[in-house]
C-alpha cells in the first residue's frame, strides 16, 4: 500500500476533543480576540485549560444553549473569535435556529464545537450520540464544517478556525481513538487529503472511520487498489478532489460516523452525481438511533466496522464491474 | 432638539412607516408606530452615533431583537440620515436591503439580524461582554416585544445579565400587550413582568413610551447604574398615533390598504398640527 502522505508512526490513542483543548489553549496565548463559552459542560468538552489560564476571556452560561449561541453572535458582532463549546446534540441541535438567524444569516465569526458527536460517546446512549449533526450544519450558508480524523488534526482545525473568517461547526468524539495523523500531516480547510493511493475504488472518510478505512485498505492490499481520502472538511466540500477520484477510479465508498441521510456521504454523492457519476456505498448509521454500549462495540453493532468498509467496497467494485 | 421637534420628527417617522407598509403591501403595523416615539429618542437624543460613519467602532449598539417591528427601524434610521429616506419605498422588495426582518450587514446602522423571536437579548449580551472585555464605553440597546417573553431564550439571557451585572447593557420591552393571537395576558400572562425582572437581579423602570421626558429619563438614568443591567418597560399603544389602528391586535401583522393609509396619514397630519400649537 502506496502512502502519499507522512502519517503516524505510533500507536496511541487520544480523543479528538483533547486536540481541541490543546488548541483552544494554544489560541489564548496567540490570540487575544479568541473568547471561549460553555455550556456548564467545561471539563468534558477540554475548555478547562483555556478557562483557567484565561478566565476574563471565559464564559460560562449555565445549560442554556440558545443563550449561547446568542451570546457568541454578539462577542462575533464586537469583533471578538468566540469558540462555542457543548456536546452536539444540545449544540448545533439544540440550538439550531440561533445558530441559523444570530450566526449564519449574518455571517458571524463564531466556533461552534460539537463534542460528543456520534455513538462513540457510548453509555450515554441515543439521547447523547449526534448522529444528525453534519447533516443540520452543512446545510446553512455561510458555514464551514469540519470532521477531524484525530486529536492532531483537531488541534490543527482549531488553530486553522481561529484564522478563517465566518462560521464553522467543528465536530469533535468523546473517545480515545487511534492517532494515525502525524505533526507533519498537511492540513488546510476546504482541501481533501488523499491518503494512499489506489487505482480500484476511493474510500472517502471523516473522523473516526478514517482509521477504519485505512485499515479496510490495508487487508485489500494487493487485491483491491484503494485510495484513501479523509475528506475532514465536508463545507466548503473539495469537488475537484471528488470528481478526479470519481474519473480515476470509477467507485467510491463514503463512511461517518452519521446518518447516512444528509452527511458526508450525501455530500460526495451531491457532487459525484452532478458531474461525474459512478458507483456509490455509503456507510453508516441508517436511519435509527443509537443506544447504550462500548464505543467499539457499538460501531460494529451499527455496521461501522472495519468488515462494513469491506463489504461496501466489494459492494461497490461488482457495481462498477458490471456497467 | 426640543421635545416639540422630537415629537414632530416621530409624527414623521409614522408617516413614513404607513407609506413603506402600504407600497410593501404586508407587513407589521401596531408595533413600529407604537415604538416611534422611542425611536425616535434613542436615535435623535440618546445613542452616541454617528450617521454618515455607521461602522465607527466606538458607537452605542441598537440590537432589535423582535425583528417584525424593523419599518420602525427603517425609518428612524432613514429620518436619521443612515441613507436615503427613497429607500424606504423597498421595504420588502426582491434584492432591497430593507428585508422583511433585519438583515446584518445590508443596510448602513443595522446592527443584527433577527426575526425569529427571543435571540436579540443574547446577541446584545455578547455585545456588552465584548465592550467590557476591552473597557471599551460604549452602551448596548436591546429591544424586545412583551410577546417574546413567552420565549424560553429570553429567560436565558435575562438570568444570564443579572448574574453579570450588565451594567453597560440597556434592555427596552415593548409593553403594549399585544401579539398575534391577542392581548398577552390571555395568550400567555407575563404580569408581574417588573417582578419577574427584579427577582432576576435587574434594574427596572418603567414608563409611557410616548413622554419623551420619561423615555429620555429612563434611558439617561440607566447609564448611571452600576450594579446592574437596566430594563426600561415602556408601556406603548399599540398603533399608537392612527385612531383605528390603536391597541386592536388585528393590527399586529397587517399593512393598511390604500384607503386606511390615506386616513392614517391624514390623522398623522393633522396630529402634527396639534404637536405644533401645544408647544407654541
Amino acid at each position: 500500500m502506496k502512502y502519499l502522505t507522512p502519517l503516524s508512526e505510533t500507536h496511541i490513542e487520544v480523543a479528538t476533543r483533547d486536540g481541541f483543548g490543546q488548541g483552544l489553549l494554544e489560541l489564548g496565548k496567540n490570540n487575544q480576540n479568541v473568547v471561549a463559552l460553555t455550556a456548564d459542560l467545561t471539563e468534558s468538552t477540554r475548555v478547562e485549560a483555556f478557562a483557567k489560564a484565561y478566565p476574563e476571556r471565559f464564559i460560562e452560561v449555565g445549560v442554556a444553549e440558545q443563550n449561547m449561541a446568542g451570546i457568541a453572535a454578539g462577542l462575533a458582532l464586537g469583533g471578538k473569535i468566540p469558540f462555542m463549546a457543548s456536546y452536539a446534540v444540545f449544540s448545533p441541535g439544540r440550538n439550531w435556529d440561533q445558530i441559523r438567524v444570530s450566526i449564519c444569516y449574518s455571517d458571524l465569526n463564531v466556533k461552534i464545537v460539537g463534542a460528543h458527536a456520534g455513538l462513540t460517546v457510548g453509555p450515554d446512549g441515543a439521547t447523547h450520540q449526534a448522529l444528525e449533526d453534519i447533516a443540520i450544519t452543512r446545510v446553512l450558508p455561510n458555514m464551514t464544517v469540519i470532521v477531524p480524523a484525530d486529536s492532531i488534526e483537531a488541534r490543527k482545525a482549531t488553530l486553522a478556525l481561529a484564522n478563517h473568517i465566518g462560521p464553522a461547526y467543528l465536530r469533535l468524539g468523546r473517545s480515545k481513538v487511534s492517532v494515525i495523523t502525524s505533526e507533519k500531516t498537511p492540513f488546510e480547510i476546504g482541501k481533501a487529503l488523499k491518503l494512499t493511493a489506489g487505482d480500484d475504488v476511493t474510500i472517502f472518510a471523516c473522523g473516526v472511520m478514517v482509521a477504519t478505512a485505512l485499515k479496510a485498505a490495508k487487508q485489500l492490499d494487493g487485491k483491491v487498489s484503494v485510495a484513501v481520502i479523509n475528506l475532514h472538511t465536508i463545507k466548503p466540500i473539495d469537488s475537484t478532489a471528488i470528481i478526479e477520484s470519481a474519473k480515476a477510479t470509477g467507485a467510491i465508498v463514503t463512511a461517518e460516523e452519521h446518518q447516512v441521510a444528509g452527511g458526508m456521504g450525501s455530500a460526495v454523492a451531491e457532487v459525484v452525481a452532478a458531474h461525474h457519476p459512478v458507483p456509490i456505498e455509503f456507510v453508516g448509521v441508517r436511519d435509527t438511533f443509537g443506544e447504550s454500549g462500548e464505543p467499539d462495540e457499538l460501531l460494529e453493532h451499527y455496521k461501522l466496522g472495519v468488515d462494513d468498509v469491506l463489504a461496501a467496497v466489494e459492494k461497490v467494485m461488482r457495481r462498477k464491474n458490471a456497467r | 432638539m426640543t421635545t416639540k421637534n422630537l415629537e414632530i420628527t416621530a409624527n414623521a417617522i409614522r408617516q413614513s412607516i404607513i407609506e413603506m407598509l402600504l407600497k410593501a403591501g404586508s407587513g407589521h403595523s401596531a408595533g413600529p408606530l407604537g415604538m416611534a416615539d422611542v425611536f425616535t429618542a434613542l436615535y435623535f437624543e440618546v445613542l452616541n452615533i454617528e450617521p454618515k460613519k455607521p461602522n465607527w467602532p466606538d458607537r452605542d449598539r441598537l440590537i432589535l431583537s423582535c425583528g417584525h417591528i424593523c419599518p420602525v427601524l427603517y425609518a428612524t434610521l432613514a429620518h436619521r440620515g443612515f441613507f436615503p429616506l427613497s429607500e424606504l419605498a423597498t421595504l420588502r422588495r426582491l434584492g432591497s436591503p430593507l428585508q422583511g426582518h433585519p438583515h446584518f450587514g445590508e443596510l448602513p446602522g443595522v446592527e443584527n439580524s433577527s426575526g425569529p423571536l427571543g435571540q436579540g437579548l443574547s446577541q446584545a449580551i455578547g455585545l456588552s461582554l465584548g465592550a467590557a472585555m476591552d473597557a471599551k464605553k460604549w452602551r448596548t440597546y436591546a429591544i424586545l416585544s412583551d410577546g417574546e417573553h413567552d420565549e424560553g431564550q429570553t429567560w436565558e439571557a435575562i438570568l444570564f445579565a443579572g448574574k453579570n451585572k450588565l451594567h453597560n447593557l440597556t434592555a427596552i420591552v415593548d409593553r403594549n400587550n399585544i401579539q398575534i393571537d391577542g392581548f398577552t395576558e390571555n395568550i400567555m400572562p407575563l404580569e408581574p413582568l417588573a417582578d419577574k425582572y427584579r427577582a432576576f437581579n435587574w434594574h427596572v423602570l418603567e414608563i409611557d413610551g410616548h413622554n419623551f421626558d420619561e423615555i429620555i429619563g429612563a434611558l439617561r438614568h440607566a447609564r448611571s447604574v452600576f450594579e446592574k443591567p437596566t430594563v426600561i418597560i415602556a408601556h406603548t399603544i399599540p398603533g399608537k398615533g392612527v385612531d383605528f389602528m390603536e391597541n386592536d391586535y388585528h393590527w399586529h401583522g397587517t399593512p393598511p390598504n390604500a384607503e386606511q393609509a390615506h386616513l392614517a396619514i391624514k390623522e398623522l397630519r393633522t396630529l402634527r398640527g396639534k404637536i405644533t400649537s401645544e408647544h407654541e
